[in-house]
């Protein structure tokens, strides 16, 4: 039997784990997960436990959906909150379900270069070590470049002249991203789109509306569990800072916890799980650089978020800056969602015009 | 001046409550316990916190502002883990930044568990000691004795479950669930009463021994590594022989619960388990009937087994 290996999505980044996966695993077959719909939810939630996190859920239906298309080595990874806990889960109730298949749980902590290789090593892999390395640098990256393109996308995309023009050429760099083979050919990729994105014309004013967007990593980085909120913030013509990315969670986040620390000032002593410390430093940073508000998105329930909270409305408080709370779960409905961004876009347009006077 | 330190009838309370209780009267000071826990205190705790926090949080913010004004001090403890792998819903590592961002003012003391980096308890109640204006070799010694004292209280508790255990007259249900949920006058008390008067006999789950409860653990899940969740699996997989029933409750929505019980309602398949989740609005109604009709299915199961001999 073939084995086809598959994998949860989170945002865009299923482009460069699927090449790393493919770089490592030449005889196998790399399929993502179905792209996610109402339906991966619906599947998700039938068998997940009741008030779990719904990224859980995202990724159960992930699962199910690659394993229905005939996947049978699921990878999955581990984080420090609950999410650390999710494979173990995730793999008996599929079992329950009777699917055969294999699991890799990747968990943060327990993990080196070693470990990983060894990992694929027993799965079928036949590169060697060096080769591997090798690998696993240039999709780290990759990842930076995309993040770095994303970035400026982020900020940009609601004053793009031409419709769609931003979007587009974002497709074109993901495509193009997937035939890269080595660290000269990502660089004139990255080079080549760089340019090509930053040559899109836009319109945008120095006093523009600018919003942060801070919390939970999931619900932040997958499009369809906030129901595009990046996207409908950009009709508002809002630039958007989101500063949680791949990027700043493998490479950064562990180096510079204890800078976060400090950054979150006299909101915090200690840390306080998951991404919640994050949260209250970012926010301070964007409520001192002036920003006109922040949004804070967690799925219900996210113990490390709702820590955060207390601290947030504090700086609410203390520099007079409005944060707005999303909580979603696989019930929240979209209206409900789109009439709130509107009202506190009114909210940040007005408050913004009586500066001014 | 004699020091008055607070202490929140909630949370790791039940856990430690001989440790701090000797340690502060060793050094000199008036330890006062908030009082067992009303719908009074559920409303303070519940306008105090963000509307999604977990009950038993939001118990522990009523007790905090109960203790307002009436201490020097109030406790607060700050976990991490307990080592590597034993770590601690993460609730407790916010503790002390949620009680200090919440209620501004108030004077808080503050010790911090993260073993993993260097902070073990000792050193947390050292640095205490410091506070209170104590030397370091009289809060070792009073750490030392609360240490001890409470090493005993937690034999004791032990060996009296290893003896109800034995009792085969009784119909023995195993209550498992956190022990500031099940101690606790208005979440675990109903339940404890119910069990009682439907003629069952509670035993609790974190009585068991902690440490072989840990180890045991690894034989249900070797990935679980939250301490407090490695000790209630172990002890219920220690006591399934020896019980008729298992009533698991939760206090909605507990994060690590929410997973962790999942996991044992698919690994423990043959000994009938009740899930009860608990969150403000619980009606004493609804909990009387399940409780009872469990208790009807035991009974009438433990019936049967007599009678096929």
């Amino acid at each position: 039997m073939d084995k086809i290996i598959s994998f949860p999505h989170i945002g865009n980044y299923h482009v460069p784990i699927e090449c790393l996966l493919k770089f490592i695993f030449n005889d196998c077959k790399i399929q993502s997960a179905p792209p996610i719909t109402k339906k991966t939810l619906d599947l998700g939630s039938r068998y997940s436990p009741d008030f779990v996190c719904v990224p859980f859920k995202y990724n159960l239906g992930n699962f199910i959906e690659a394993l229905d298309n005939g996947a049978n080595i699921l990878v999955q990874a581990g984080g420090g909150c609950r999410y650390r806990y999710y494979g173990e889960i995730q793999q008996q109730i599929l079992k329950d379900l009777g699917y055969d298949f294999e699991f890799i749980q990747i968990l943060s902590g327990d993990t080196n270069v070693f470990s990983l290789y060894r990992t694929c090593r027993n799965l079928g892999s036949s590169i060697s070590f060096n080769k591997f390395v090798y690998y696993v640098l240039l999709v780290c990256k990759m990842i930076q470049d995309m993040d770095n393109i994303e970035f400026y996308i982020r900020e940009n995309i609601g004053f793009e002249v031409e419709e769609r023009s931003f979007e587009a050429v974002h497709k074109e760099f993901l495509d193009a991203l997937q035939t890269v083979q080595s660290f000269q050919s990502l660089h004139t990729v990255y080079k080549k789109y760089r340019q090509k994105i930053g040559a899109l014309k836009v319109d945008k004013p120095t006093d523009c509306l600018r919003v942060g967007l801070v919390g939970e990593l999931y619900s932040l980085m997958e499009p369809f569990s906030n129901f595009f909120m990046e996207k409908e913030l950009a009709k508002y013509k809002i630039a958007v800072s989101r500063y949680i990315t791949l990027t700043y969670l493998l490479f950064q986040k562990t180096r510079q916890s204890k800078k976060v620390l400090r950054e979150a000032g006299e909101y915090l002593k200690f840390h306080i799980g998951a991404d919640g410390t994050d949260s209250v430093a970012k926010s301070k940073i964007l409520a001192q650089g002036g920003y006109d508000g922040v949004i804070h998105v967690k799925p219900f329930g996210c113990t490390p978020e709702v820590n955060a909270m207390p601290m947030l409305q504090n700086i609410t408080k203390d520099y007079k800056m409005p944060i707005l709370y999303f909580s979603f779960d696989s019930q929240t409905s979209e209206t409900g969602i789109k009439t709130r961004l509107e009202a506190f876009y009114d909210m940040i347009m007005m408050r913004k015009g009586t500066r001014y006077e | 001046m004699i020091m008055t330190i607070g202490l929140p009838r909630a949370l790791l309370y039940y856990k430690y409550r001989y440790l701090w209780e000797i340690f502060f009267k060793e050094l000199g000071c008036r330890v006062i316990v908030s009082e067992k826990s009303s719908s009074q205190t559920l409303a303070d705790g519940s306008r105090f916190s963000i509307d999604e926090c977990c009950l038993s949080s939001k118990m522990y913010m009523g007790h905090v502002y109960s203790l307002i004004g009436h201490c020097d001090y109030v406790l607060v403890l700050r976990v991490e883990n307990f080592g590597r792998k034993e770590k601690v819903c993460v609730k407790f590592n916010a503790m002390y930044d949620i009680v200090k961002n919440t209620f501004k003012d108030v004077p808080l003391l503050c010790y911090d568990v993260d073993v993993e980096k260097g902070n073990s308890e000792l050193k947390g109640f050292l640095q205490m000691g410091k506070v209170l204006g104590k030397s370091c070799r009289q809060s070792f010694f009073a750490y030392q004795k609360g240490k001890r004292a409470q090493m005993i209280q937690d034999k004791q508790k032990a060996e009296k479950q290893l003896k109800l255990l034995e009792n085969q007259e009784q119909l023995k249900i195993l209550l498992v669930t956190h022990p500031y949920n099940i101690y606790d006058k208005l979440i675990g008390f109903p339940i404890v009463k119910l069990v009682e008067e439907s003629g069952g006999m509670p035993v609790y789950a974190d009585a068991c021994d902690s440490t072989s409860c840990r180890k045991e653990s690894e034989g249900i899940s070797k990935s679980l590594n939250w301490t407090f969740n490695k000790e209630l699996v172990g002890a219920m997989n220690l006591c399934k022989e020896k019980v008729d029933g298992i009533i698991l409750i939760t206090a909605f929505p507990c994060g690590p619960d929410s997973l962790v019980n999942e996991l044992i309602l698919r690994r423990f398949k043959h000994i009938p388990i009740s899930h009860i989740i608990l969150d403000e609005l619980t009606g004493e109604a609804g909990l009387q009937t399940r409780i009872e009709s469990f208790m009807d299915i035991i009974k009438e199961k433990k019936k049967k087994r007599v009678v096929n001999g």
